[in-house]
């Protein structure tokens, strides 16, 4: 089994600054982790090899600094750190991200893929399903616990506002991951020795065999107008009491405004 | 102060700390609370290699020495050392194996013990065998192919949840301090049980337990060394496993110290944060000065057992005396800086200052360590060194 893990560097702070005129992140000054959700696909990877045996390839896209993202995931436990750099990937979108990555893993042969839900930064939550559409494989968003996994399949849950819904798939499948999954590990000893000598394979755009218009800037088709928090939604209020008492209330709240 | 550690160490301190702080801090109230044996923690530290230190590499482990353990167990100390504890009695347990074992006997248990699947106890002392072990009374009678063991041990750090145990007991009672041996004993063989649980003042989470043994038949394979051998195994091995407890003084202190510095910069009496006295800043003057002490000493010595040095009795002997005595002035000092919040359970110099004490205690109490490093020294003075 061939598990490859996406992973992103971001600032670790949940409160990340935004350039207004440009409309992008500000990463100057702020230190550098592995995208919370995605240590939770790393651990998921980890788990997957203690249980089937096999490989794990932690894969990014980024500044040449983002190594150390992969060095961290080898200290975990992972096998192999593949980055994907250059001037030719500056500026993607999550069209250009997925692209670039799906190009990569291409390359790779895999049964199964691995992302976190969201990054923290972009919060778009659209990486993972767009690499499976580029790689033409069934995606499950949103795992919160891996029921079981066979030599062709994998059960999952995946979760939902309320409860959860029983999903199957064949492999090669890729899988978004939420926190509920399971615990990220530390790093261990031996891990840490192996990320100190492991060797980072770097690949720019051609390696990957990728169109130069499909990348970076051109091949991002996203504008950003505006960057903006949104206004809490206000209004709300909650009836209390006993059940009687609520079904009470809110027929005469409905009543009064006509809706019934 | 740079203590010019090297690339791997400043590794192993660096993980060790990481656990601290995320894993052992935040549940160490909990644990003291409710005596609950830190095995979460356990299965943390055997998940980082961290059990497998001073293993070496042929046999699991990472090949490390005195100093790297130290290192691992000051951190650890920092946070708890009824942590620190269970996880320095794996390394007491051990060391039996790793000096006097057979490669077969190294080959069967040390890869285990490096990944962290069994957890290792030491059993020496016994209800009138305390600073006097030469008073043990627990017997192993070789029967054909077997020792049968018989006797109880008492306050046995890690007894009852560690699955090895290395026993020191009696083979000859005719041959006094040469008539003892050491064995190794597996728990669940059959007349091998447990007593009760001790309840204790500091380091509630690590078990300390009675081991009874009636009629208890293990292998003739099981002895470590030779017959007679028992108590230069025990002693070997406190020497090696003395400076370890130095340096759960030495993380308890700076642990405390920290503590109390981050409540001094805070608290405002007078209309002045409480550090800005000059009692207090005196205290913690002190303090850190005897900490960094202790830390020079403990590493030296760590790092002299490491370069292969044949009699270090005395010296880890000092180490241990120096920093446990140190911890406990520290830790109190510490509720002293903190005045009736140091006393609240609410901050954790309350814990470390009654977990402080047992140093002083185990493995061979203060005063026999000075007994110990007094002994050494006459016999330096009437050879001439
Ligand atoms: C409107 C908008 C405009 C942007 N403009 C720019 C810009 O001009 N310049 C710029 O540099 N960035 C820009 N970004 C950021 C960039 O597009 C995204 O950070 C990137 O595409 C990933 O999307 P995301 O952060 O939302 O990840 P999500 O889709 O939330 O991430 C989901 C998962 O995908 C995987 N993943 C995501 N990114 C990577 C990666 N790089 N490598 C490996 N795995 C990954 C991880 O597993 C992650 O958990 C912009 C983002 C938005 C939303
Ligand atoms: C929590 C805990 C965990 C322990 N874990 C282990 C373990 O894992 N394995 C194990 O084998 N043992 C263990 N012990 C036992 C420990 O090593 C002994 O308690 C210690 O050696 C002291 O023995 P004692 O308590 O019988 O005190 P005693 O020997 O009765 O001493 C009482 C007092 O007399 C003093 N004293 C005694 N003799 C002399 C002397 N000659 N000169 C000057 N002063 C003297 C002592 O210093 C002490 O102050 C543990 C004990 C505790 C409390």
């Amino acid at each position: 089994m061939h598990i490859v893990v996406c992973i992103k560097q971001v600032p670790d702070t949940a409160e990340v600054r935004i350039n207004q005129e440009t409309g992008t992140l500000i990463r100057e000054g702020v230190p550098s982790i592995i995208n919370p959700y995605d240590m939770h696909a790393i651990e998921a990877a980890l788990w997957i090899k203690e249980q089937k045996g096999g490989k794990v390839t932690v894969l990014t896209m980024g500044p040449p600094q983002a190594e150390a993202a992969l060095r961290e995931a080898i200290s975990m436990g992972a096998d192999d750190g593949v980055l994907l750099t250059g001037r030719e990937f500056a500026g993607s979108d999550t069209l250009a991200t997925s692209f670039s990555l799906a190009s990569a893993i291409k390359k790779l042969q895999v049964d199964m893929v691995i992302c976190g839900k969201q990054a923290i930064d972009g919060d778009t939550a659209q990486v993972g399903p767009e690499v499976a559409e580029f790689l033409n494989i069934p995606h499950i968003s949103y795992v919160r616990k891996i029921n079981e996994i066979t030599d062709g399949g994998i059960k999952v849950e995946r979760l939902m506002d309320e409860g959860f819904d029983l999903v199957e798939s064949t492999l090669p499948v890729l899988l978004t991951v939420v926190r509920e999954l399971n615990q990220p590990r530390l790093p261990s000893l031996k891990g840490k020795m192996n990320a100190k000598k492991a060797e980072i394979k770097k690949l720019g755009g051609p390696e990957i065999g990728a169109p130069t218009e499909r990348l970076g800037f051109s091949g991002s088709p996203t504008q950003v107008k505006r960057i903006f928090t949104p206004e809490p939604r206000i209004g709300r209020s909650m009836i209390e009491g006993t059940p009687a008492e609520q079904v009470e209330a809110l027929l005469k709240i409905l009543i009064e405004r006509k809706c019934v | 102060m740079d203590y010019f550690l090297n690339e791997d160490q400043l590794m192993i301190r660096d993980l060790a700390r990481q656990i601290a702080e995320e894993k052992v801090v935040p549940v160490r109230e909990e644990l003291d609370e409710k005596e609950k044996f830190p095995w979460e923690i356990m299965k943390v530290l055997a998940q980082s290699d961290l059990f497998g230190l001073f293993i070496p590499e042929e046999y699991g482990g990472l090949g490390k020495g005195s100093l790297e353990l130290a290192i691992a167990v000051e951190e650890l100390s920092k946070a708890c050392v009824g942590v620190s504890t269970t996880y320095a009695a794996n390394a007491l347990g051990t060391y039996p194996i790793l000096l006097f074992g057979t490669d077969e006997q190294k080959k069967k248990y040390l890869p285990d013990i490096a990944a962290g699947k069994r957890l290792v106890a030491f059993g020496l002392t016994e209800a009138n065998a305390g600073s006097d072990a030469g008073g043990i009374q627990t017997t192993a009678r070789l029967d054909g192919d077997s020792y049968v063991l018989n006797g109880t041990k008492q306050w046995i750090t890690n007894g009852g949840e560690a699955e090895i145990y290395t026993i020191i007991a009696i083979t000859d009672r005719g041959k006094g301090a040469r008539g003892a041996s050491a064995f190794i004993v597996e728990k669940d063989t059959p007349g091998f049980t447990f007593g009760k649980k001790e309840k204790k003042m500091g380091i509630r989470c690590s078990a300390t337990r009675e081991l009874v043994f009636e009629d208890c038949r293990i292998p003739r394979e099981n002895i470590l060394a030779r017959e007679g051998m028992g108590f230069i195994v025990a002693m070997k091995t406190l020497d090696s496993s003395r400076v370890g407890v130095g340096a759960q003084g030495l993380g308890v202190a700076q642990g405390a110290l920290n503590e109390a510095i981050k409540f001094a910069r805070q608290r405002v009496q007078f209309g002045h944060p409480i550090i800005s006295f000059q009692a207090i800043q005196h205290m913690i003057a002190d303090m850190a000065t005897e900490i960094e002490a202790a830390r020079a000493l403990v590493y030296s010595v760590a790092r002299f057992i490491d370069s292969g040095a044949k009699d270090v009795t005395k010296v880890s002997a000092m180490a241990k005396l120096f920093a446990t005595d140190m911890g406990m002035r520290v830790t109190t000092n510490a509720v002293q800086v903190m005045g009736g919040s140091g006393y609240m359970k609410e901050y954790p110099v309350e814990k470390m200052m009654r977990d402080a004490k047992i140093l002083q205690i185990y493995e061979g109490t203060n005063q026999i360590q000075r007994n110990v490093i007094a002994q050494n020294i006459i016999k330096e003075a009437a050879k001439g060194k």
